[in-house]
């Protein structure tokens, strides 16, 4: 035992030694390099939805600039993510990403601590307490959404459509209510009564759950279910094969999932952010403080190009309909309105159509 | 060669042994997939003692691996094998959360409160499974195991609930302040504080930059408390009575069922303690949403079996467990290795530790053949 300890104590005591010439990197470095590191959420980088996402972003930012680094560093639970940070922090980086409103809290007391280094958030806003060191990046996921309610409104036959959602937050509430809204819109437009079925599945993993949740919505007569659950979507997409009916898929274009049944998706593409707000503050815009918004407008949302399952003409209206919102002028009663992404902009919303 | 077959058989060596192959071998997987093993091994060292902050940092994480690693190992030496720590750990933090966020006292009475809320609720799932042994004969890896995933909902039913969800996150809130037990939280977090320590680039890289709190001590405390009742106390000798054969103990007069039961409670509660210490040592100070085990408990059993079930070793393997965590991230982010593969590597080291019995099989063999020779 007495050995042990000695050994021990020798490697602290000749280790500390070496520690004591450690130096904190430079706020940017001057090699000329820009370098951009990330964290992802738990998910990992291989997660098939926003995670990977990300990864692409800041691939694609780099295969297309020069002089660029980029790297990740994986947690392995949450607590982990201000460990990462931390660390990412000692390095000589020019941008950190937290990717995910998870990482919030980690996020703003590591940049607390390293004033002069530059973070970023995918998912999350401080509002008015942004450090000036971070930039938060927040997406009008309601855009896509209004857009596949309007899809799904125009397709279904027997006016009822499902909703999955994973877990509730403000994130899911922008595709809730953002996809409620388009199908109400197409329902007027139609004259038609349209119901929409909602049901969380307390889950973003549990795939069997929204299979269960999706072939019981299936069984009650809905014909298009459009999930926003990550990986419990998987058993919504499954159970629309199973039923021979449509699901709408989230985040990327997950009609590879099951090319029969996958009627279009709500693209949410979180690179495309990535890459975008990386660009700008190479390029030396103060960013810091502020809160990006990415929409249709930026092409960051939307449906993609190919759907083979849906109706030309129904693509066609949906992307006039797209225009229209870029444009912001989209009316019901002539009256201007803004695409709900919560529950009280949503009764806002239904008000302006009495 | 006697002298080589005595060192062989301590059991101290087949653990160094069993670590060194296991770095040889996690060497090899890496130089396969095309990295330097070298510059790994490097980076590792590196990654832990480079800095005082990240001996700090290493030493905040071994924290909770150490007493899950000692609770382990105490219920070992009665023979039970505690798979439960993991959902006895998770129990004591919901618990220490629940309390610390609905309860305000001062710290004196905050601290002791919240921290003795995560040890019964740690002691109240061990008793659970002990008892269940004790009185029907059910195995403890099952009851174990299935208390795991209620352990696992719980936390996540509070996490969801709306009385502790902190709005649009994934999370609770955090204890309230009082119950902190980081030291000199209240300073370090003021503006004062950061400028103060911002000057001083060892205290910033130690105080700021950590959250250098008092579980660690404590950590140690219990190891040697438990060290002592193990070897120096009737219950102790119980104990290990119980697990070296319980039919013997039986009939020397010693109450299996009571010590199985005991026994359960008293690893139970030192998960629980594991937990509270986390939640009033480290941020976030509360609880995230689990999508699956966070594996403080079963690492444990790592801990507990690095060490040989010696609470006093379960410091160091403890110790030398959380550096490997911490600094095998810095592998991954340095040479862009896949995090799998930091897994593999631990795994493997795992795997020869718990290949060390044939060492001192080895040993025998050694002096047996001298036998023959002479």
């Amino acid at each position: 035992m007495k050995k042990l300890l000695s050994i021990f104590l020798i490697i602290l005591i000749t280790s500390s030694l070496s520690a004591c010439s450690w130096n904190d990197p430079q706020a940017t470095s001057d090699d000329g390099v820009f370098k951009v590191t990330m964290v992802p959420d738990l998910g990992g980088i291989n997660d098939q939805s926003f995670n990977q996402s990300a990864w692409e972003g800041l691939q694609k930012f780099k295969s297309e600039q020069q002089n660029v680094e980029v790297s990740y560093m994986e947690s392995k639970q949450s607590s982990d993510f201000a460990l990462n940070l931390d660390r990412l922090s000692d390095g000589n980086y020019d941008l950190i990403w937290g990717i995910g409103f998870s990482m919030s809290d980690a996020v703003y007391d590591t940049a607390k601590i390293n004033l002069d280094k530059n973070y970023a958030i995918v998912d999350y806003s401080y509002g008015n307490e942004t450090p000036n060191n971070v930039t938060g990046v927040m997406f009008r996921s309601q855009e896509s959404a209004f857009m596949v309610g309007y899809v799904a409104a125009k397709t279904t036959k027997t006016n009822k459509i499902g909703f999955v959602g994973g877990m509730k937050n403000s994130i899911i509430y922008q595709f809730e209510y953002g996809f409620k809204a388009g199908v109400l819109y197409a329902a007027k437009e139609m004259g038609k009564g349209i119901e929409v079925v909602s049901q969380y599945a307390e889950s973003f993993t549990d795939a069997a759950k929204g299979k269960a949740i999706a072939s019981k919505m299936y069984s009650d007569d809905c014909d298009v279910v459009f999930h926003a659950a990550g990986g419990v979507g998987y058993g919504v997409i499954e159970a629309a094969k199973d039923k021979n009916k449509f699901a709408i898929g989230v985040d990327r274009d997950q009609s590879s999932i099951a090319p029969d049944n996958v009627l279009t998706s709500a693209l949410k593409n979180v690179g495309q952010a990535v890459d975008l707000v990386s660009k700008r503050i190479m390029n030396g815009e103060s960013l810091g403080g502020t809160t990006q918004t990415f929409g249709l407008k930026e092409g960051c949302v939307g449906i993609p190009v190919k759907n083979k399952n849906m109706d030309p003409q129904i693509y066609n209206e949906t992307i006039r309909l797209s225009q229209s919102i870029v444009d912001g002028n989209i009316k019901i009663n002539n009256k201007e309105i803004t695409i709900p992404y919560d529950y009280p902009s949503y009764l806002e919303y239904i008000s302006t159509f009495s | 060669m006697e002298k080589a077959a005595k060192i062989l058989k301590k059991p101290i060596t087949s653990t160094l042994i069993a670590v060194v192959c296991g770095f040889l071998i996690a060497g090899v997987i890496i130089a396969l997939m095309g990295y330097s093993p070298m510059e790994a091994l490097g980076l590792l060292i590196k990654g832990v003692f480079s800095r005082p902050k990240y001996i700090f940092k290493v030493i905040e994480k071994s924290t909770p691996l150490i007493l899950t690693g000692v609770s382990v190992a105490f219920a070992f030496r009665t023979g039970l094998f505690n798979i439960g720590a993991e959902g006895q750990y998770i129990v004591g933090s919901v618990a220490a959360t629940v309390v610390g966020i609905k309860l305000s006292f001062p710290p004196i009475i905050q601290i002791p409160v919240v921290i003795f809320a995560g040890i019964l609720a740690g002691a109240i799932f061990g008793v659970i499974v002990g008892f269940l042994k004790a009185r029907f004969g059910i195995h403890e890896v099952i009851t174990g195991i299935m208390l795991n995933w209620v352990a696992l909902y719980l936390c996540n039913f509070v996490v969801n609930s709306h009385e502790f969800n902190k709005p649009s996150n994934s999370k609770t809130y955090s204890i309230n302040q009082s119950g902190y037990t980081t030291i000199l939280y209240n300073w370090k977090s003021s503006k004062a504080g950061i400028e103060f320590l911002r000057n001083n680039k060892w205290l910033s890289d130690i105080l700021l930059k950590t959250d250098v709190n008092v579980g660690f001590l404590v950590a140690i405390l219990v190891a040697v408390l438990v060290w002592f009742m193990l070897n120096k106390t009737t219950i102790g000798f119980g104990v290990r009575a119980v697990g070296l054969n319980p039919f013997a103990a039986e009939f020397a007069g010693i109450g299996v069922k009571r010590h199985i039961t005991t026994t359960m409670a008293i690893s139970g509660s030192i998960c629980g303690l594991a937990a509270a210490l986390t939640i009033t040592g480290t941020s976030p100070h509360g609880l995230y949403l689990l999508t699956m085990f966070e594996n403080v408990g079963f690492n444990g059993l790592f801990v507990a079996l690095i060490a040989g079930s010696s609470p006093i070793s379960c410091i160091f393997s403890g110790l030398f467990f959380g550096g490997l965590i911490y600094g095998g991230n810095s592998i991954q982010s340095g040479l862009g290795v896949p995090s799998e593969i930091i897994n593999i590597t631990i795994g493997t080291i795992l795997f020869f530790v718990a290949l060390t019995k044939v060492v001192p099989e080895i040993a025998n063999r050694l002096a047996k053949r001298r036998e023959n020779n002479a």
